[in-house]
């Protein structure tokens, strides 16, 4: 098993535990933390392909992730802010009882 | 212009309003209807008066006298319709005669129709028909003559058949339309072209009627088909609505079958007044029949039309005069001689001008309407008997009914010198005698003067001489009917005639007063009628009774009508028949030509055979064609179109119908289908993004793999 398989194997368990987070959790909030993981095992595979590609010593690899991370900052920002708000308004923040825009 | 000419119109629209208020009012008022008729007769009499003395009183002054008035109608194009009247002394002559006659005959009615039931029926019509009348007499322009023409036309009918529940009536009601109708659709088509040719159909205005120089003047000059000048057709056509109104020959008819209907309504109507009306037409419209021919040194001139009124005027004349000879109907001999009379008219009109032919006309009205008057009364005293066979010997039982018969008999016979019929049918003979062109209407309105004083001295030795046969009837031929139920003393009573009440009998001697004394305004000696019309001074002049011609002309007519009197007297009056079956004299002796003109000369057949056979050969004709070949095409078109409607409504809603439903159905189940997919649960929608993922990778893998 070369390192890169190893790394790719990793990042694929990540993004299949991130998955069933998202899908199966009924709190909106862990549903964000299952996103959020699925989005670092993506970084994990930019990070990957980048160490072990043809050009190691271009950093454009390390360059996407940090883009990556920040924008699945702001992303996490937004998502808690709608959060609440949905919470401040339904009172509740299972995803199975916001089904409906209209409130 | 003077006050009456303005106001003419007064004069036939209060008639017209009597009518009106009579047939709005609820029916049994016999005096409001007798007293409005009547009233507003008076006053109608009274205007024509007023009418008449403004044409004497400007009599001479530079011409014929005439003023028109009138409104515009409406406008069509660029033209006006006028309603126009004028008012000259043929008009105003017209209106007196018109108004007066009507006036006694509207009283002589209130007895004659004291016992029935539709009283105000009748006078509303004979209200109706008198205004229409007066209407027709003051018209200037065409459309009101033609206007007044048909409304006298329908007065007419409803008086012909006022009885209608006699089928006879009926009959000879439609008869009188029908026929009379023929003739106006030739006036009707002269008025078009009249129009069409001068543009407007005012007989005077002012320089622009179509009666006037230049309208004249044009039609002379216009040639239409055949090489006739156009004013001579139109004159023509004109002259066959006259022709159909006034019974002449081929058009006669209807005017004997209209003595069904009362007798007020064959005196008022069929004898003085509306029969004239077509004497009348042509004398309005003589300068477009005159116009264009050659003048003559003394008489008028002579042109195709006026020829053609001469010669329908003489053969009309001794035509229904030979007829009326062999008649028993009190009022189908007076209705026969009235046609006869009218063909006089029309022969006068030919030959000698207006004047000629209106004196006849004016003299005619007053004595008709006293002969016609007079029958009514002996029908009236003889228990409604007609036939002249059932009478005799009334002379002692109605002797003022008897008198005025008697002068209006000797007026009609021409008995000289004293009475008014001589005066009149002598100018006639005079002009025909002068006519350049033949001789021949002379001899023939000799012959229909001869059989007029024949006819009318049968009729008089029948009715009023000699022994009452009515009784006979009565006792003889319904005694055993009636015998059981009818005591007799009532049969004796309701059998003797009796003269009739003062109403009736005052208006006849008024009309036998007018019947001797019109005729002194027409003499040789003194022509003040011709002179009246024509616009000219007459004088006083003896010696022109005692020219040659004019003498030996008179010695001859007078002759004629002594031996007319003679031979019916010889015949009849000194022979009285005694019983009501014996055969007539005449039919005894010829009885081919006897059997000929009891028949009218079959002219009815005639028609019968020939033009009505025609005309229901055409309509069956038609019929048939209406019937089958047009309603068949109409049922097939409309079958054709309901089976294509069946089509299109079998495809719209099985084929085209069915087919949106489906789509539509489908459409709304797939909505719903898929909509089970929005349900807004946002896991749903990543479970399916990681299902689609799966797919897509595993697709990338195994086509990368193949």
């Amino acid at each position: 098993m070369t390192p890169l398989q190893g790394c790719l194997l990793v990042s694929s368990l990540l993004f299949a535990i991130g998955l069933a987070g998202a899908v199966t959790r009924r709190n909106a909030i862990l549903a964000l933390v299952g996103i959020e993981l699925m989005l670092n095992a993506a970084n994990l595979n930019f990070i990957a392909f980048w160490r072990y590609g043809a050009h190691p010593e271009a950093l454009s690899g390390m360059m996407i992730v940090i883009f990556s991370i920040a924008i699945a900052a702001a992303e996490a920002a937004v998502g808690l802010a709608l959060i609440i708000a949905i919470y401040r308004h339904y009172r509740t923040t299972n995803l199975d009882q916001m089904k409906d825009l209209k409130g | 212009m003077t006050w009456i000419a303005q106001n003419l119109w007064l004069i036939p629209v209060l008639p017209l309003i009597a009518a009106a208020i009579i047939a709005v009012n609820k029916q049994p008022q016999r005096k409001l209807a007798a007293t409005l008729a009547i009233g507003s007769m008076v006053l109608a009499f009274l205007l024509s008066l007023c009418a008449f003395g403004t044409t004497l009183l400007h009599h001479g002054e530079n011409g014929v006298f005439r003023e028109v008035a009138g409104f515009n109608w409406f406008q069509f194009g660029g033209q006006w319709l006028h309603i126009d009247w004028v008012l000259d002394p043929l008009t105003a002559i017209m209106l007196v005669m018109v108004s007066f006659v009507s006036l006694l005959i509207f009283i002589f009615s209130v007895g004659y129709m004291a016992h029935d039931e539709n009283f105000m029926r009748f006078f509303c019509f004979l209200s109706l028909f008198a205004a229409a009348m007066l209407g027709v007499v003051i018209a200037n322009s065409l459309l009101l003559f033609f206007i007044s023409w048909e409304l006298v036309g329908l007065t007419s009918y409803l008086l012909i058949g006022f009885w209608y529940h006699k089928p006879s009536a009926a009959a000879a009601a439609k008869k009188a339309f029908v026929t009379t109708r023929i003739g106006d659709l030739g006036l009707l088509l002269g008025m078009v072209w009249l129009y069409a040719e001068t543009g407007t159909l005012n007989f005077y205005a002012g320089g622009h009627g179509c009666l006037e120089q230049s309208a004249l003047t044009t039609m002379v000059t216009h040639l239409t088909v055949g090489g006739m000048a156009v004013s001579m057709a139109i004159g023509l056509l004109i002259f066959l609505g006259a022709a159909g109104k006034s019974g002449q020959l081929p058009l006669h008819v209807w005017l004997p079958d209209a003595m069904e209907g009362p007798t007020p309504v064959s005196a008022l109507i069929h004898a003085a007044t509306m029969v004239a009306a077509g004497v009348f037409l042509v004398a309005r419209v003589y300068p477009l029949m005159s116009a264009g021919g050659l003048p003559v040194e003394h008489g008028v001139p002579v042109t195709t039309a006026l020829t053609v009124v001469t010669w329908i005027g003489a053969l009309t004349a001794i035509f229904a005069a030979s007829i009326a000879v062999a008649q028993t109907d009190i009022k189908r001999i007076l209705a026969y001689s009235t046609v006869s009379q009218l063909g006089y008219m029309m022969l006068g009109l030919g030959v000698g001008g207006v004047a000629v032919g209106m004196f006849h006309l004016i003299t005619h009205a007053f004595f008709k309407a006293l002969l016609f008057l007079g029958s009514g009364s002996v029908i009236h005293g003889c228990h409604e008997e007609q036939d002249v066979r059932k009478m005799g010997g009334l002379k002692k039982f109605m002797p003022v009914t008897f008198a005025a018969y008697a002068v209006g008999m000797l007026a009609l016979s021409g008995f000289p010198l004293f009475f008014s019929g001589f005066w009149s049918k002598d100018e006639i003979l005079h002009s025909a005698h002068n006519w350049p062109v033949s001789h021949l209407p002379f001899f023939l309105g000799c012959a229909g003067a001869l059989l007029t004083a024949f006819y009318m001295t049968r009729q008089v030795a029948l009715v009023f001489f000699g022994q009452f046969r009515g009784g006979v009837r009565e006792s003889a031929v319904h005694s055993q009917s009636h015998e059981k139920n009818k005591p007799s003393s009532h049969q004796d009573s309701h059998a003797a005639p009796h003269e009739s009440p003062a109403v009736m009998t005052v208006p006849l001697v008024i009309l036998a007063g007018f019947a001797i004394l019109l005729g002194f305004i027409g003499t040789p000696a003194w022509p003040w009628f011709d002179g009246y019309l024509t616009g000219e001074e007459s004088k006083f002049n003896f010696s022109k009774l005692i020219e040659p011609g004019t003498l030996g002309l008179m010695l001859v007519s007078a002759a004629i009508v002594f031996t007319g009197l003679g031979l019916g007297w010889w015949l009849y009056g000194k022979r009285q028949r005694k019983t009501v079956a014996e055969p007539d004299v005449l039919q005894a002796g010829q009885p081919w030509i006897y059997s000929l003109l009891e028949n009218k000369y079959f002219v009815d057949e005639i028609y019968e055979a020939t033009i009505i056979r025609f005309n229901r050969w055409a309509a069956h004709v038609c019929d048939f064609l209406d019937r089958w070949i047009w309603g068949g095409a109409v049922l097939v078109v409309s079958c054709v179109t309901l089976g294509f409607s069946w089509l299109y409504r079998f495809t719209d809603e099985f084929v085209v119908n069915v087919g949106f439903d489906t789509g539509c159905e489908s459409l709304r189940e797939g909505g719903n289908e898929m909509s089970r997919w929005q349900n807004g649960r946002v896991q749903t929608y990543l479970r399916a993004i990681g299902v689609a993922l799966v797919v897509l990778v595993l697709f990338l893998i195994w086509g990368r793999k193949s």
